[in-house]
């Protein structure tokens, strides 16, 4: 592709690679010590519940809710919040929008990031979530589509499994594939960069709601 | 006194490079008193939520260390690491470029802009391509940088330089920041609503409006990484506005510059620095985006990647054997907002896109000392030792200092030039008033071996000051350790 218009300087890295190798060569790699928790030692409701505090804590709304019970509540979300419109990845299960009246547009590639900026809302699943630090993790995986989806739009309405919360950040990671493109999300968008006083939402989803299917 | 702004907030272009030697540069900061209150005010409210943040892990110590060690780890093999790295992304559909220097590394960017006939760019905000001033050529070339991090937008609009790692405006206050968004927004972009207030919510509201437009425009996006993972190519960036995944998502093009000491050997590695870097930075329990990228996915993200990996002087740093721990810095910012002289002076008088004590240390190790400014950095520092004890990745920032001072000495006493470091010698005046400084500028100096002949030497050698009086040297103990060890017995 275009990649071959770009001159790669020769000799750079081998330059690069001779001065690091000059600066270490008596450096001694030392052994790593993982004496950190891995497991918080919850049972599943225990996981539950703290995830759904931590969570809260960004200022997200959080319910969590039965399974049955989760296309009348995807309903409600939306209606309450007046969302017109939601986009969901073409995989999403068609029983979770059985009571939405709101316009569904199904993500298709010719679906431009315009498109998506006149959209209100996007509702996906997910692939992790870390009780610790009321982290959700998306993976693209089934359910979730690519990453534009839930980045345009102003309100991420995500499901989480209970079954995919897990307690800490190590055990997030290995639950995790590096190769999938993955996007962490603690709470909606947020900034302090205005003498430090913490507005919601700057770019990304300005409301996030997260329903917790046990 | 009267406020020297222009002094302290070069324009972009002229950044750091007409900036006064810390000395002088931080004589003017103590003047302004704005700078001083929103400094003050924005490093204690940092401070006490860190403190909490990290009080409520209780294996904090562990991850501490864990974390140093594995840094430590990487750098002793970088080389190794490196070209796996290369190897992981490349197979993963990125093209690498190695670049030797900030030049290097800007003609390889400008290359990619031009080979697409781009004429905009879009940026999160990354200390890597401010280092290697890539806004600055990009200008020179007629490529439009936008910056889109609210704080960055606010630095770029009012014509100025960041102040801080993680909030780089904080030296300006909401009045002046509503001042600059209606002033310049228009001029470049969608303008700011005329009844702009100075309510944090509405300004950020102009801001996402301005920026919302060039998002959906622009089809190169720039990048730095807080992470590199040698083992899978992986790139990490840590955010908190959704504009870095605005940034690292839409762009057909992404460019990301990664400093050579970003790796982490395995993806395993971050389940450690994924904790120590949220909570050291912003002090939350996790941010509120990270993104992370293996090379190209089709139909997702851009389909075309480029990571530049950059030395820039790291080579020289990791060189240093007592220096090389500073490469394991993850430029959290816990340390400027501990750190009694940052808190005073602010970071403009570093003189550095990396000020504080991590600046006064990193800056002479990526370039010498034989510069004015890197000469005066390893002075601005009373040594009390809390940049340490913050650290993250464990980096003995006093230890460092220490034996740069004796580098500088060494480098003027050679050179023959005169020195006038008044702001050193305030500082040592500073050190010696008050015991506990004092105590741990000794335990520091008795640490550093056969360096503390240096440190006793280094205050006589001082200009003006020396020539009429003999700076005590250090005692070994201090009336007050003595006033300790001996009031009991002598009762």
């Amino acid at each position: 592709m275009s990649n071959d218009k770009i001159i790669k300087p020769m000799g750079s890295k081998e330059q690069v690679l001779a001065a690091v190798r000059g600066a270490i060569k008596d450096a001694v790699p030392p052994s790593v010590s993982r004496t950190y928790s891995r497991d918080l030692g919850l049972d599943r409701a225990g996981l539950v519940e703290l995830f759904t505090e931590r969570v809260g804590d960004y200022r997200a709304e959080v319910q969590v809710i039965d399974r049955d019970e989760l296309g009348r509540v995807i309903g409600n979300v939306l209606a309450d919040r007046r969302i017109h419109s939601v986009v969901v990845p073409d995989d999403l299960d068609p029983g979770w929008l059985t009571t939405v009246t709101s316009r569904v547009v199904r993500d298709s590639p010719d679906l431009t990031h315009r498109d998506l900026d006149q959209v209100d809302g996007v509702i996906t699943g997910s692939a992790v979530g870390i009780a610790l630090t009321g982290t959700i993790v998306m993976d693209a995986g089934p359910t979730q589509g690519r990453r534009a989806i839930t980045l345009i739009p102003d309100t991420h309405l995500c499901i989480v499994a209970a079954d995919d919360i897990v307690g800490t950040v190590p055990e997030a990671v290995a639950r995790l594939d590096a190769t999938r493109p993955l996007t962490w999300i603690s709470g909606p968008s947020a900034t302090s960069d205005i003498e430090l006083d913490r507005v919601e939402g700057v770019h990304g989803p300005r409301n996030l709601v997260v329903l917790i299917l046990t | 006194m009267a406020k020297q702004d222009s002094t302290l907030h070069p324009r972009p272009g002229v950044a750091f490079l007409g900036m006064p030697a810390f000395t002088e540069a931080a004589h003017i900061a103590l003047g302004d008193d704005q700078l001083r209150r929103n400094l003050g005010r924005a490093t204690r409210t940092i401070r006490d939520k860190r403190t909490r943040a990290v009080g409520e892990l209780e294996d904090w110590q562990d991850l501490r260390t864990a974390a140093a060690m594995i840094k430590d780890r990487t750098l002793a093999d970088l080389d190794r690491h490196l070209e796996q790295f290369e190897a992981a992304a490349t197979a993963a559909g990125a093209t690498v470029h190695w670049a030797a220097d900030a030049d290097e590394a800007v003609r390889i960017s400008t290359e990619i802009v031009r080979a697409h006939q781009g004429t905009d760019v879009i940026k999160v905000k990354s200390m890597a391509t401010q280092e290697i001033g890539l806004n600055e050529a990009f200008a020179e070339d007629g490529i439009n940088a936008w910056e889109t991090d609210l704080a960055e937008l606010i630095i770029q609009l009012g014509g100025d330089t960041p102040s801080h790692f993680l909030v780089p405006a904080i030296h300006r206050n909401r009045e002046e920041i509503r001042q600059i968004f209606l002033d310049r927004m228009a001029e470049v972009g969608r303008p700011a609503p005329d009844d702009l207030t100075d309510e944090p919510r509405r300004l950020a509201e102009a801001a996402r409006l301005h920026l919302r437009e060039k998002f959906l425009t622009t089809s190169i996006g720039f990048s730095g990484a807080n992470f590199a993972v040698a083992e899978t190519g992986t790139l990490v960036v840590l955010e908190s506005e959704g504009n870095g995944r605005m940034c690292l998502t839409l762009p057909d093009v992404l460019v990301s510059v990664v400093g050579i000491e970003k790796l982490l050997p395995t993806f395993a590695d971050l389940e450690v620095f994924m904790q120590v870097l949220p909570r050291s930075s912003t002090a939350e329990r996790m941010n509120p985006y990270t993104t992370m990228w293996t090379g190209v996915t089709e139909g997702d993200g851009p389909q075309e990647l480029h990571i530049i990996l950059l030395d820039n002087g790291r080579t020289r740093a990791l060189a240093d054997n007592t220096g090389r721990q500073a490469l394991r810095c993850i430029r959290c910012s816990a340390c400027l907002n501990v750190c009694p002289v940052y808190e005073r002076v602010g970071g403009h008088a570093y003189g550095s896109v990396y000020p504080g004590p991590i600046g006064a240390i990193l800056n002479p190790l990526l370039h010498g000392v034989s510069d004015e400014h890197d000469a005066a950095l390893p002075f601005a520092s009373s040594l009390c030792g809390a940049c340490y004890e913050a650290c993250p990745v464990k980096i003995d920032i006093p230890t460092v200092l220490i034996e740069q001072r004796a580098e500088v000495v060494e480098e003027r006493a050679d050179s023959g030039r005169p020195s006038a470091e008044a702001l050193a010698m305030r500082i040592a005046a500073w050190t010696f008033a008050d015991h506990r400084r004092l105590e741990r500028a000794q335990k520091v100096a008795s640490k550093a071996g056969p360096v503390v002949q240096h440190v006793r030497r280094l205050p006589g050698m001082l200009g003006g000051w020396t020539a009429s009086r003999d700076l005590p040297p250090i005692p070994d103990e201090s009336f007050h350790q003595w006033w300790e060890r001996t009031r009991g017995a002598d009762r």
